[in-house]
């Protein structure tokens, strides 16, 4: 298990600015340290996938972009900016749009309805279905989405994979510059978990940032171009995903280290630790709080 | 191995999209059979139950049930529960509840008879006082489901005691305050003059087939699948043709001495449902909130989520289902030409409920619309009525009534299975 080259988990250079930095981010819950000093990057046109295993702080990490919850220090920068995001319409002014595990879909309503969900268009006070509906069929057809019979039909009738798509369109519908997916392909089949990861892929293809939160390493190789990968609250390893190999992110997921990336000093949580991490979406207790933080890594080949 | 996918990237900004051919009457009716096997019945259970029980009732009593004076009549003895049905289309949409909707249209109305009454205010300050007491009533009840987050079932039915007391407080034990205000009794009891019948339907029918016509119009110019010409002829005719039966019937004399005094003519209270009909339909179809109240009845979690402000949203609805109730109250006590203790209880409540659910509401939230309250109020006043004629006691009409109100939620529940099959919902 030895690494080809010698990237480590800071930022590569030379690829740009990153359009998400959060640099030392901390965060707790009580005395429950979830995160610790975490630095994430997120690139545009690129697919940054964020794994970890449950209780790791992935969701807590995610929130905290996405201004549901606030980050306790350090430092959010967007677009080169420190920023502040007080609240979910924060984040979506400054392009941040986050599609949920459980879809936040309306069964009742059709797609075109579902795709314009809370920012209807109106003309005169009345809704502009013609306009949506037009504008709604062009994204789809933009985002090469094909599977779909009509715009007009409910989203109840959909498929798994087809729900998730509209889920995903309306992400992208708004000019938005930074989309994370929550394990978009959790409860899908084969067939339709391909036909998501293409349109994740077409996603960051289109110049869009896009961080994949996922449990599935096959999932995570097929799209991703980085892998971030958190362990019990602290940034273990990000690193490209061609100079990986899927046996070294299991091992960062388990043990916070492979060859020379990781964390320098292993950790090694009880079961214990493990399942009320899980309960609390959190990873850190006393004893992990006494560890080296993530910023002691070793960076030499 | 890290972008395979890549490769199937197309990268298309502003694709160009043929634009669909217009929908022609022969797809139409295709499609809304499709509709109707996939189990979406809409208001077609209503419908046919009306037609069943006209054929019914008209075969047993042929000279009294059809006859005009008893057809006029059962518009008038609907108005009141078409009214507050549609105000609880607003609650049940959102998958609530309100017990409470006929005691507060006693309650209203007897704001309304004190005022106009005992006090001596000109009518439309009655009125207004009327829905006014109706939206606070609204509000209250709005305020303590949506901020407090008590259930709706609970909130209403503590309301619908309270309010029963506070009728009989205002009115007096075994008192009643008589309406003498022109205008307050024109309201449920008077005809337009026959002329006017026409020129209202002609009207209607005129702003339907505009509207219609409009609309095919601006999807044609912006390219997107747009009704043909034919299914908007289609549409317009059918409803021309009902229209104008319905209101040739109800222009035929009627008075059992036409020399005495004439009466013919469509009811005015036809003027109220309809503005009201149409009012409601716009607010719930064709703007933003009505689109949000549809999302909260749906997926509460998912509507707010999107920014949706869901409280606000929720009081909204009980405010307006007070407020039609409110009016509801003006009808009863129009059409019994005073206020009772007991006006707007009884059964009132569960009959507005019952029309909303014949209609094709449903009590989960998320499906209906206001012509289900006009129809299902129908079917209920049909059945009151026909059953009255046949000379039946009230023990055998409620049972009846029960009866219909059965069927038409195994009729919502079987559809709902079959649309669950064919994923329609």
């Amino acid at each position: 298990m030895t690494m080809p080259s010698a990237t480590a988990t800071a930022p590569p250079a030379g690829d740009g600015q990153p359009i998400l930095s959060l640099r030392a981010v901390n965060k707790s819950f009580g005395a429950v340290h979830v995160l610790q000093d975490v630095d994430f990057d997120a690139h545009l046109g690129e697919v940054t996938a964020l794994v970890g295993d449950n209780g790791a702080g992935k969701s807590t990490l995610i929130k905290g972009v996405a201004g549901s919850h606030l980050f306790d220090s350090g430092d959010y920068l967007f677009e080169g900016h420190p920023v502040t995001v007080h609240s979910p319409k924060d984040a979506n002014a400054l392009g941040i749009e986050v599609v949920y595990q459980d879809l936040a879909l309306c069964d009742n309503l059709d797609i075109v309805h579902n795709l314009f969900l809370g920012r209807e268009l109106t003309k005169r006070g009345v809704l502009d279905e013609a306009t949506m509906e037009k504008r709604a069929t062009e994204t789809l057809a933009g985002l090469s989405v094909r599977t779909v019979r009509s715009i007009r039909q409910q989203v109840a009738s959909l498929s798994g994979g087809q729900r998730q798509t509209v889920a995903i369109a309306r992400s992208v519908l708004w000019n938005s510059k930074l989309v994370i997916l929550d394990e978009p392909t959790a409860a899908l089949g084969v067939a339709q978990t391909e036909q998501v990861l293409r349109l994740v892929r077409r996603l960051a293809d289109r110049g869009l940032a896009v961080v994949l939160i996922s449990h599935n390493l096959n999932d995570v190789f097929a799209v991703a171009d980085r892998i971030s990968v958190l362990y019990l609250g602290r940034m273990a390893a990000q690193v490209k995903a061609k100079e990986v190999t899927s046996n070294q992110v299991v091992e960062l997921i388990t043990t916070s280290r492979s060859g020379s990336i990781g964390l320098s000093t292993d950790v090694e949580p009880d079961a214990d630790d493990l399942q009320e991490g899980m309960a609390e979406e959190a990873a850190a207790d006393g004893e992990a709080v006494s560890t080296p933080t993530a910023a002691t890594r070793e960076d030499t080949p | 191995m890290s972008t395979t996918t890549a490769a199937a990237v197309t990268d298309e900004e502003h694709p160009h999209l043929p634009t669909p051919e217009p929908r022609e009457l022969h797809t139409a009716v295709a499609d809304y059979i499709a509709r109707v096997r996939g189990g979406d019945v809409g208001s077609l259970p209503a419908i046919l139950g009306l037609v069943v029980l006209f054929i019914v009732f008209t075969i047993l009593r042929p000279h009294t049930f059809t006859n005009a004076f008893n057809i006029a009549n059962l518009v008038n003895q609907a108005s009141a529960v078409i009214v507050i049905a549609m105000g609880l289309v607003f609650v049940l949409l959102l998958g609530e509840i309100d017990l409470s909707a006929g005691w507060t249209a006693g309650v209203s109305a007897a704001i309304m008879g004190v005022t106009a009454t005992r006090q001596g205010w000109s009518w439309w300050v009655a009125v207004l006082c009327c829905i006014g007491t109706g939206a606070v009533i609204g509000t209250a009840i709005g305020l303590l489901v949506a901020r407090l987050g008590i259930p709706s079932f609970v909130v209403t039915l503590a309301a619908f005691l309270g309010l029963q007391g506070l009728l009989l407080k205002i009115i007096g034990e075994g008192g009643t305050i008589a309406i003498r205000d022109s205008k307050l009794l024109a309201i449920n009891n008077n005809t337009m003059p026959v002329w006017l019948g026409w020129v209202l339907m002609a009207v209607i029918v005129a702003l339907y087939a505009l509207v219609s016509l409009r609309r095919a119009a601006a999807r044609r110019a912006e390219g997107l699948q747009s009704e043909g010409l034919s299914v908007v002829i289609g549409k317009v005719v059918v409803l021309a043709v009902v229209l104008a039966a319905i209101t040739a019937y109800l222009s035929t004399e009627r008075s059992r001495n036409p020399l005495v005094s004439s009466i013919k003519g469509v009811p005015e209270v036809v003027v109220l449902l309809v503005v009201l009909l149409v009012g409601t339909t716009f607010v719930l179809g064709r703007t933003a909130f009505g689109r949000h109240v549809y999302a909260v009845g749906g997926n509460k979690e998912a509507a707010r989520r999107a920014g949706i402000n869901v409280k606000q949203i929720m009081l909204f609805c009980f405010v307006t289902c007070s407020s039609l109730a409110a009016v509801g109250g003006i009808l009863l006590a129009s059409r019994d030409n005073s206020i009772s203790p007991t006006t707007g209880g009884a059964e009132t409540l569960l009959y507005a409920v019952g029309a909303a659910v014949i209609g094709g509401t449903s009590l989960f939230g998320g499906k209906g619309k206001p012509l289900d309250a006009v129809l299902g109020g129908l079917v209920i006043a049909v059945i009151i009525n026909g059953m009255g004629l046949l000379n039946q006691p009230s023990a055998v009409v409620f049972m009846v009534t029960g009866a219909v109100l059965l069927v038409a939620a195994s009729v919502d529940a079987l559809s709902r299975r079959r649309a669950a099959s064919t994923g329609r919902v």
